[in-house]
């Protein structure tokens, strides 16, 4: 299991700065939220985590983000190993065209080779066990993913995140397509997750970090402006910028 | 489904109860202590106070999170909102008991001004006020609340008594009675005061059950 300690980040699109001297610790066993207005920069921060950034072209960050003792942004780092250890589920669940089971298995396949069936099946139960969709899909395993419900998409993707033993997880706007019952069994997922990973999520729905996470960092204008434990942020935060935000003042 | 802030509920609940075991612990001895001439008993309530104001503000933080983090609606709302009036009261009663033991520890100095008879009366509707309060909003119990409710008119009735018994016996013949009698006449004070918060308690538990408000509206509680 990993935290992450971002030290003095700043990154741009080109000429224009999205991020700027940021500083955070990120614990593990813990999910923190990171909520602010559309365009704050906080899932550009996300990105940087597992490098997604670097798909877009005139991307340039200085700072250091460590992860296992290593500044991930440094020059020699492996990036499909980054993509291993830290990995990402999307706001629209994103399976590919291929059955339950080769969902699951598809970044096994990519990182180890060889593995006998028997392992495969065995991940395969163990990564839907654990979103709790075994239950469910034990019997259709070799069916099209794409014939999920929104929520058990979801799942899936998380599942496959699972299945390749990543440390971090990080999720942008995981609930935003789904139903305020599928959103809160969801949640109850991430609970249950937080015991053997560090989750990250970045939310436009307040209350939802307010349920959901032990820290909340809010963001502004490239800024990360106040960062600590969610009752506090939720309850007595520090900058006015922040008061603003959490009782819909901003703007 | 069960949600996560059920299991907070839960939480929030064991703790009330434990203030509700330390309010009725505080009483209990204070009005002991005065029985029996009881210097421990009334140490114990004076050296517990501290312990009792911590868990206050614990669950009055607790609360607040709570409806920060979860924008409890409808039950759980009145859950919570009452949860923290009881908490409150909870606090103002052992805050009384220790007074009770403060006087009590004072009596103990001087020589019996009479018997004790109706102030043990006074106390034993007291406590069974307090009880029948928790045990009202334990049991999430309107029918018991109003009971209580109903009965604080005989915790008037009692006060009453005794009051006029150490004025005019003790206090209107001889006037060196005060020392003794005036403390006495403030524990009866103190007694019927925990009545009134027992009270304040069972209503708030008739409109957390209810949502009806019978605070200042006695057609109500029929």
């Amino acid at each position: 299991m990993a935290e992450i300690q971002v030290n003095n980040l700043d990154l741009w699109y080109g000429n224009f700065q999205a991020l700027i001297k940021v500083n955070a610790h990120f614990a593990q066993n813990k999910i923190t939220a990171m909520i602010g207005p559309s365009g704050c920069g906080k899932s550009t921060l996300l990105r940087v985590f597992n490098r997604m950034n670097d798909l877009i072209e005139g991307v340039r960050t200085t700072g250091e983000v460590i992860i296992d003792q290593e500044n991930i942004l440094g020059p020699g780092q492996d990036l499909v190993a980054l993509r291993k250890k830290v990995g990402m589920v999307f706001q629209r669940p994103n399976p590919f065209p291929l059955s339950i089971y080769e969902n699951i298995v598809f970044g096994q396949r990519v990182h180890t080779q060889g593995l006998t069936k028997y392992k495969l099946d065995e991940i395969v139960e163990d990564s839907l066990k654990s979103v709790l969709l075994w239950e469910e899909l034990k019997d259709k395993l070799y069916k099209s993913a794409l014939g999920l419900s929104l929520e058990q998409k979801q799942r899936l993707c998380i599942a496959r995140l699972i299945a390749v033993k990543p440390e971090i997880l990080l999720m942008d706007e995981p609930c935003s397509t789904l139903d305020p019952q599928a959103t809160s069994r969801i949640e109850e997922l991430m609970r249950e997750l937080k015991h053997n990973y560090t989750i990250i999520i970045v939310t436009h729905n307040m209350q939802q970090a307010a349920r959901v996470s032990d820290d909340t960092g809010f963001m502004l204008l490239g800024e990360l402006v106040e960062f600590g434990k969610t009752e506090n942020i939720f309850t007595s935060p520090k900058d006015k910028r922040t008061e603003d935000y959490i009782t819909g003042r901003y703007g | 489904m069960l949600r996560h802030l059920d299991e907070e509920l839960k939480e929030l609940h064991k703790e009330i109860l434990r203030m509700a075991v330390f309010a009725q612990e505080a009483i209990f001895k204070s009005v002991e202590s005065l029985k029996n001439r009881d210097q421990q008993l009334a140490q114990e309530v004076v050296s517990n106070d501290n312990n009792i104001d911590e868990l206050e503000l614990e669950i009055d933080e607790k609360c607040i999170d709570l409806i920060a983090r979860y924008q409890p609606m409808a039950g759980d709302l009145r859950y919570i909102t009452t949860g923290m009036k009881i908490n409150a009261e909870l606090e103002r009663i052992a805050d009384i008991a220790l007074d009770i033991s403060q006087k009590s520890l004072e009596l103990m100095k001087k020589p019996l001004l009479k018997p004790l008879v109706d102030i043990p009366k006074l106390s034993q509707v007291s406590q069974e006020m307090v009880k029948g309060a928790i045990d009202a909003f334990v049991k999430k119990d309107a029918l018991l609340a109003r009971q209580v409710v109903l009965k604080d008119a005989e915790a008037d009735r009692l006060r009453n008594m005794v009051q006029d018994e150490l004025i005019n016996e003790y206090l209107a013949r001889d006037a060196k009675t005060a020392d003794r009698a005036v403390p006495l006449l403030l524990i009866v004070r103190y007694l019927e005061r925990i009545c009134d918060h027992a009270t304040n308690i069972a209503e708030d538990v008739i409109y957390m059950v209810e949502a009806k408000v019978v605070k200042h509206h006695p057609e109500e509680l029929r």
